[in-house]
């Protein structure tokens, strides 16, 4: 019988670890915008930037059921230690994304002790304690990071030693692309993985998880440090495809932008942060471009429109047309998760 | 290798068609103007792209027989954003020269891309002295804040004030401004004690209280503009003014575009800057009153007077050059001199900074309105920091 | 020392009015507003363009500063916020953060970008001298519209009818509605409540933290703090929190002004460490 049931699971994970026809298409598309759309390459890496961050989002948001309004910390923390690193001599491109992997991850694992305990709301506070309190030092180790000024002199060298930056952004946006793609993938893996579906049901119902013997505050400590670690990397990458890093990468916008980007673009599916940012960037540039002073209004009424329509009933058919597209057959849907803040 | 050899191509290709591309755009002149118009420094970008308009408005839109086309980007204050913007403008849109750029991080951004892609940057509000020294196609037409500092750092030595303890905001002009007050007030003997604010602070009274405690004859403050208000208030209940305690600075605590909301407490503080909306000249006054008029009465400040001359310095250069921008617009600006609405300015060859008048003025009822009053006046001023190195 | 204390104890008071709005749509309610700011700004708003446009004096617009954002509240509630109150705490977030974007450009719009600035009356300006200890006036009329607001809430929540209805409609809004409470109306009239306390602390606070269309933004973190380091079940937690900060951040600032702006996130975050659901709340 539990051989059973285990033989169970692990078919239906290796049905939904498979690529569906819409996810191929959609990296494709990805693709081509490279060579189709070279004169949008720099807005489209900063929305693959975001679509990585909102994706570090969702691990633990959509994942793990833990908010967090400070996710800035991990960029900013990211982006300061490759500008840095850049800043002094180390200008290789895929060096700097490893050290600032690292610094985030270890960043991550000493705060994700703060998050285990205490309400929604109790963690939303914490998580921007955090990311103020580094922006705080930030601001005051001017001589390491340049203070207010933003850190001057990053200066990047080629890509794995072929590909200079250019300034139409195309090697940026590659480079980009490619490093969002590969640890999608990582995540795809992971999520589907028997981990993933742990984390899961930690995120449904912490107690019965702890209950069927689900180590939960280990796997929380693991996804919350894997989060900041992309997170990192997605600071990484807007600090070298820029080379530039200012105080606010660590500003409390970023935190709550990309929320809102993982949330109109959907949570729990790990393509929600980065249709999000699609989505949320496109508009952004449109509107602003056409009233430079007031974008503003209209990103506010059509977030309260969302809502009113229904944001979830939205989301949920959203998903429902990516799985039909993406021709996941699964017998039983997945359960939704009915909400990922429950209680505050 | 494939791959490689295609981005190649294609980096080729799209730099020839740049090149084609500008050569064949050259009946629009495009200037792409970059400023914070949402988020806490949009009253910055709001001064700054009237004054822009109001001079377009005035001078026409045609320059060398070539139409000026105005592109206004909002970069709402984030660093990034506006090196994104830049690079687009000058990519997609060709610009011949970019310009804005509210506050030092948002200038020093975009700066290495100007140097890559010899676009001139006119500099129009931020103040950090080494900006100019970010690229060699950056040009300013704000001012710097040691320029506007030290003058009043020597008015103070000339005028019996001994002890003097300094406030600024945390962050690069802040400490740019004491800096430069400290060096040059304690070269001329005096005592200094310096005190830093976060940028993000509502509320003044720990810091004011320090210098009451302190006891100084002056009180040397710089707070970015629109902040100055609330600094002004709080420093008058606590009665510092009464105690005698006068306060100096540079001209952003007393910055006209809200000057006349403070009301009596702004009364008496003392400051030097490079214009002032009542400064007496007929440049001046017209200035003052078509903007005004334009602009449902608001008065134009520092920031305004920044855009306008930027926007005429643009002119002025596209002229010389006949519509062509790049190096020759670069150093068709550089040693260029013309009377502003605030005075006399000039361009310095070497630095590519401005040199102008810095006036002391005093902040006096004037027609029923509040007014900085200048009574008087320390001509060509170039930047002191740069000046310094040079030396 | 005892000066510092003072303004320690005017600044959270202000802290307090500003965000007792939000602790009661958050607590009793549920709801995360975080447009609550945007009320906050309504009420400045009313008050500096009354006074610097048609020359109000500034005590007969504090009446108006809690008016207009509680009948603004009131028609919110009843077109939108009224919808939200079964959905998700992300939903509450998106929609509030939407108006709030709103709010700012709309504000941007009518009144432009810069500081609005008011004139207090002069009976209000300077301070005077009390047994050695510096009193700021204004400060002093913070403390007495605050204090006085204080005691009155505490008391319609816990001795009034409408006290105890409300909390009866928040604790289980079926029951309560079975017996034969009306629901919504108590919801609509708290909600304008907040927004309207919101208004007069936007108002009153005008002089000190200054007003632009930015406000709601810039003050949200500081609403959260006051609010999640109280806990969200009664009047009081918000308000000892509120005193609590407001001390601690002058106080730091003026001993330790290096770190100053560290304290107020510092003491946030260890207690929120120590006690989840907020200083001033039994564990439950």
């Amino acid at each position: 019988m539990s051989t059973n049931i285990a033989d169970h699971v692990r078919t239906s994970l290796v049905r939904k670890g498979r690529w569906g026809i819409g996810e191929i298409l959609f990296w494709l598309i990805a693709a081509a915008t490279l060579f189709l759309l070279p004169e949008r390459h720099l807005i489209l890496n900063e929305i693959a930037i975001i679509g990585l961050f909102a994706l570090s989002l969702d691990l633990i948001l959509g994942y793990a059921g833990i908010v967090s309004l400070g996710h800035a910390a991990f960029f900013g923390l990211g982006a300061y230690a490759a500008g840095i690193l850049a800043k002094h001599g180390f200008a290789d491109p895929l060096l700097g994304l490893l050290i600032a992997a690292i610094a985030a991850a270890i960043l991550g694992f000493v705060t994700s002790f703060l998050v285990l305990r205490g309400s929604d709301l109790t963690k939303l506070m914490v998580t921007l304690g955090v990311a103020l309190v580094l922006g705080e030092i930030a601001n005051q180790a001017s001589w390491l990071t340049g203070g207010a000024d933003g850190l001057q002199g990053v200066s990047m060298g080629p890509v794995v030693g072929l590909f200079e930056f250019d300034i139409f952004g195309t090697t940026a946006y590659a480079y980009s692309l490619v490093v969002t793609f590969l640890l999608f993938i990582v995540a795809r893996r992971i999520v589907v993985s028997p981990y993933g579906l742990s984390l899961r049901s930690i995120r449904d119902n912490p107690l019965r998880a702890r209950a069927v013997g689900i180590p939960v505050n280990r796997r929380l400590v693991a996804v919350y440090t894997l989060s900041a670690a992309y997170a990192g990397v997605a600071g990484a990458l807007l600090a070298q495809t820029t080379q530039f890093v200012s105080l606010d990468v660590l500003a409390f916008h970023r935190s709550a932008d990309v929320m809102l980007v993982l949330v109109i673009g959907g949570v729990g599916y790990l393509y929600g942060g980065l249709i999000g940012a699609i989505i949320f960037k496109v508009l952004q540039d449109v509107i602003s471009a056409w009233t430079p002073q007031y974008w503003q209004f209209w990103i506010g009424l059509i977030l309260v429109i969302i809502v009113l329509a229904g944001r979830e009933r939205l989301t949920e058919r959203v998903r429902t047309l990516w799985k039909g597209v993406a021709g996941r057959t699964a017998k039983s849907p997945e359960p939704l998760p009915k909400t990922s803040v429950r209680e505050i | 290798m494939r791959r490689r050899t295609f981005m190649g191509a294609a980096g080729a290709a799209a730099v020839t068609l740049a090149l084609s591309g500008a050569a064949l755009a050259q009946e629009a002149v495009k200037i792409g103007l970059i400023l914070p118009m949402t988020g806490p420094f949009a009253s910055t970008g709001r001064q700054i792209e009237a004054a822009a308009k109001l001079y377009m408005q005035q001078h026409g839109d045609t320059v060398a027989g070539k139409k000026i086309q105005l592109i206004l980007k909002d970069d709402t204050g984030v660093a990034d954003v506006t090196k994104r913007l830049a690079q687009e403008l000058i990519v997609n849109d060709k610009i011949a020269v970019m310009a804005g750029f509210g506050l030092t991080p948002l200038a020093l951004a975009p700066a290495p891309l100007a140097t890559q892609a010899k676009v001139p940057q006119v500099v129009m509000a931020a103040a950090t002295a080494t900006i100019t020294e970010a690229s060699p196609y950056i040009v300013r037409t704000s001012f710097t804040l040691p320029q506007a500092t030290v003058p009043m750092a020597e008015w103070a030595a000339k005028n019996d004030i001994k002890k003097v303890v300094t406030l600024v905001s945390d962050y690069g002009p802040g400490i740019d401004a004491e800096k430069a007050f400290t060096s040059a007030f304690t070269a001329k003997g005096g005592q200094v004690e310096n005190l830093r604010v976060p940028l993000a602070n509502p509320d003044f009274s720990p810091f004011l209280q320090k210098v009451a405690d302190a006891k100084p004859d002056a009180l040397f403050v710089f707070v970015p503009s629109g902040i100055g208000a609330q600094f002004m208030k709080q420093f008058v209940e606590r009665g510092l003014d009464k105690s005698g305690i006068k306060l100096i600075g540079p001209g952003d605590v007393t910055d006209d575009d809200i000057l006349n909301g403070m009301g009596d407490v702004a009364l008496g503080a003392i400051t030097t800057h490079h214009y002032s909306a009542a400064h007496d000249s007929p440049e001046n006054k017209s200035f003052v009153e078509a903007f005004k008029k334009a602009n449902n009465g608001m008065r134009p400040n520092f920031m305004a007077v920044g855009g306008y001359d930027g926007m005429h310095l643009i002119y002025e250069g596209l002229k010389k050059t006949n519509g062509q921008g790049g190096q020759a617009l670069i150093d068709a600006m550089k040693g260029m001199s013309w009377t502003s609405p605030r005075g006399p300015v000039s361009i310095d060859p070497q630095t590519r900074d401005i040199v102008q008048n810095i006036y002391v003025r005093k902040v006096e009822r004037k027609d029923g309105e509040l007014y900085n009053v200048e009574f008087a006046t320390i001509p060509n001023v170039k930047d002191p920091v740069k000046a310094a190195k040079s030396n | 020392m005892l000066t510092i204390l003072f303004d320690g104890i005017a600044y959270g008071m202000l802290l307090f009015v500003l965000a007792c709005g939000l602790a009661v749509t958050l607590g009793l309610m549920n709801f995360v507003n975080l447009a609550h700011g945007a009320f906050a700004m309504a009420g400045g708003y009313v008050t500096a363009v009354l006074m610097n446009r048609s020359g109000v004096p500034f005590l007969a617009t504090l009446p108006l500063a809690f008016i207009v954002p509680a009948i603004l509240g009131l028609v919110l509630e009843r077109t939108l916020y009224k919808q939200l109150y079964t959905r998700s705490h992300l939903d509450q977030v998106l929609f509030s953060i939407g108006l709030v974007f709103m709010a700012v450009a709309a504000v941007d719009y009518s009144f432009g970008s810069q500081q609005q600035l008011i004139q207090l009356p002069t009976w209000l300006q300077g301070r005077i001298d009390v047994l050695g200890v510096q009193i700021g006036l204004y400060r002093s009329f913070i403390i007495v519209i605050c204090g006085a607001l204080v005691v009155a809430l505490q008391l319609i929540l816990t001795r009034t009818r409408f006290g105890s209805r409300l909390r009866a409609a928040v604790d289980d809004p079926r029951v309560a509605r079975g017996l034969g409470i009306n629901v919504s109306l108590i919801f609509a009239t708290t909600f304008a409540f907040g927004s309207g306390l919101a208004g007069l602390g936007g108002a009153l606070g005008a002089e000190i933290l200054g007003l632009d269309p930015t406000f709601p933004l810039k003050f949200m973190i500081y609403f959260l703090i006051v609010v999640t380091v109280g806990g969200t079940t009664t009047i009081t937690g918000p308000f000892l929190a509120s005193l609590l900060l407001g001390i601690a951040d002058v106080a730091g600032k003026y001993y330790v002004p290096s770190v100053g702006a560290f304290v107020i996130y510092t003491l946030m975050i260890v207690v929120l460490v120590l006690r989840p659901q907020g200083l001033f709340e039994r564990a439950r």
